[in-house]
């Protein structure tokens, strides 16, 4: 989308009103006012499917996995592996044994950077990131090149909210091991041109870590096509359960990769003198997994390409387009984050008011925002703000809501005289 | 939730649009740092403490509407006290917001603009953050970053 108001709005591609009737918690009052949930881009809200699913796990097939020869065992063993399945054709993999489920995007992100990077980080190697990075995409790096006596450079983005290519292309060196890049920023909304920096980085050999945490929920996402070596991911930001992400490896990778952490499942077999570990991906999965999340997680993605991803992205960017004319007819609201391609995010400031107060002013109001750093503090500081308000947009959401989003601003107004 | 009224009372906003005693101190014989790391918000307070006494107290830093008048209005409250009156008036102030022994009897004047923060306990934070940063100073613990978390 651009992010100057647009002249004609477009016709909404979903259908909310049946959207919204799969959505439990949507129907539900705040303070007395309905509720207008616009925090997507902090976690979504889930689909009855997704809650089904879930619950279904544990009323006729709870059992453990991968090792059971009793049938209940067996039937979690086979969901388990179908929701890897279903997530390897979400994103486009060629193969099931390159989806590795975690925990979430930080703990993809902090298994690549133990397994893959760190056995290969000298002193005065430099891992590459960008300034509109998640705090999860810099505080593991950052670790790890303080171990290994590292440098961690700063790709620098522009007023908009664009990262600099010029820049990237003269910081990737022959001393960067990994490029670790956000897909679409949850600070600012830019959708970053992935493929591009993808094969800017491979040019000079340099791996690319791509964070999808934000992407997966709003755009069509294809991990072969991208070209990356890893594309990580969370559930709950696409409308499965918490405590269950993936990382996508390209499996050449993953085979040279040392285990994360050791225990059961990730071996082949141990004696005191050595162990044997297992093949990807469950060399990467200790311990009993989050296995009803997987099977959620699995359900959301079946759930939203229902819809279809390119018509997710559609009414998202709709949304964005109208909100963003929106909120600036509010007198005293600065966007940050106008880049040329946005998705799902918007984030502002309001002159003289913090961010926290129109927090509450809102939520009073029954609407739902985020107001504070987004857990990416650099960017903030890039802009020269300690924090800001960021409405993010679902699949759900309606244009009447962007209206409740505009009244509950003109009442901060009010209140703050 | 009550009405956003009993939240933001003028003499809040009053203080938010015009804090009072914000200015570095240059004969500060104490000083400590506060932060939020949940919002970010940072207060530095300065203080002149002469036979016990605080002669002088100011702060600089940002923040929400809250935090900067919660802020402001402590400097006046604490100005010309005690250390250890300041110290009764964070009791009775903390108390009020945490909802504890209301009634002990500590006179806290203004600072009763805040008690209707009690009802939004994530807010709660941004009124004691200076309160905290204060203490700190007072115990002299300049080199301690005094977080709310």
């Amino acid at each position: 989308m651009t992010t100057k108001p647009a002249a004609v709005e477009q016709a909404l591609v979903l259908d909310t009103e049946h959207i919204r009737a799969d959505f439990p918690a949507l129907h539900q009052e705040v303070h007395g006012k309905p509720l207008v949930y616009l925090d997507n881009a902090a976690t979504t809200q889930k689909p009855r499917a997704v809650i089904d699913a879930v619950r279904s796990f544990y009323e006729r097939d709870c059992a453990n996995i991968h090792r059971g020869v009793h049938a209940l065992s067996q039937r979690a063993t086979v969901a388990f592996e179908q929701a890897r399945t279903t997530v390897k054709k979400h994103l486009g993999a060629a193969d099931s044994r390159e989806i590795v489920f975690t925990r979430g995007a930080t703990e993809s992100i902090n298994l690549v950077a133990a397994s893959f990077v760190r056995p290969r980080l000298q002193a005065g190697d430099e891992v590459l990131i960008s300034t509109m990075e998640h705090h999860s995409n810099i505080v593991p790096w950052q670790l790890l090149c303080e171990e290994r006596g590292a440098h961690l450079k700063v790709i620098p983005i522009d007023d908009n909210g664009d990262v600099i290519l010029d820049e990237y292309e003269k910081l990737l060196s022959d001393r960067t091991r990994i490029v670790g890049i956000v897909h679409v920023s949850n600070a600012l909304g830019t959708v970053n041109p992935v493929r591009q920096m993808v094969e800017m980085a491979h040019a000079r050999g340099v791996p690319v870590l791509v964070d999808g945490a934000q992407a997966v929920p709003h755009l069509t996402v294809d991990v072969r096509e991208l070209g990356c070596d890893f594309y990580v991911f969370s559930g709950h930001k696409v409308y499965g359960p918490t405590g269950i992400g993936v990382l996508y490896g390209k499996r050449a990778h993953l085979l040279k990769m040392v285990p994360y952490q050791g225990g059961g499942d990730m071996i082949l077999s141990v004696t005191f003198a050595k162990t044997t570990f297992n093949e990807p991906p469950h060399r990467f999965e200790a311990g009993t997994p989050n296995i009803e999340g997987a099977i959620g997680l699995a359900t959301a993605l079946v759930y939203v390409d229902g819809f279809g991803m390119d018509a997710v992205a559609a009414h998202e960017d709709e949304l964005l387009s109208r909100a963003t004319a929106a909120v600036l007819e509010v007198p005293g609201v600065r966007l940050i984050g106008t880049a040329r391609r946005k998705a799902s995010v918007l984030s502002f400031v309001m002159e003289g008011i913090h961010p926290h107060d129109i927090g509450t002013i809102l939520d009073a109001e029954g609407v739902a925002v985020r107001a504070g750093h987004h857990c990416a503090q650099p960017v903030m500081a890039r802009y020269g703000v300690s924090a800001t308000v960021r409405a993010s947009f679902g699949l759900y959401n309606r244009p009447e809501e962007i209206g409740a989003l505009v009244e509950g601003l003109h009442r901060v107004r009010e209140v703050f005289g | 939730m009550s009405d956003l009224r009993e939240l933001y009372q003028e003499v809040i906003l009053d203080h938010n649009r015009r804090p009072r005693n914000c200015y570095v101190m240059d004969c500060a014989t104490r000083t400590a740092d506060g932060h939020n790391p949940l919002c970010g918000d940072t207060v530095k307070v300065y203080l002149r403490i002469e036979d016990g006494i605080i002669e002088e107290i100011s702060f600089q830093g940002h923040g929400c509407a809250i935090c900067t008048a919660s802020t402001s209005l402590m400097t006046e409250s604490v100005k010309g006290k005690t250390v250890t009156e300041a110290k009764e008036i964070f009791e009775g102030f903390h108390d009020m917001l945490t909802g504890v022994a209301a009634e002990q009897g500590v006179e806290l004047g203004k600072l009763q603009v805040f008690e209707g923060v009690r009802e939004y306990p994530v807010r709660v934070k941004c009124a004691t953050l200076a309160w905290h940063t204060l203490n700190a100073a007072m115990n002299g613990n300049d080199d301690e970053k005094v977080t709310t978390e």
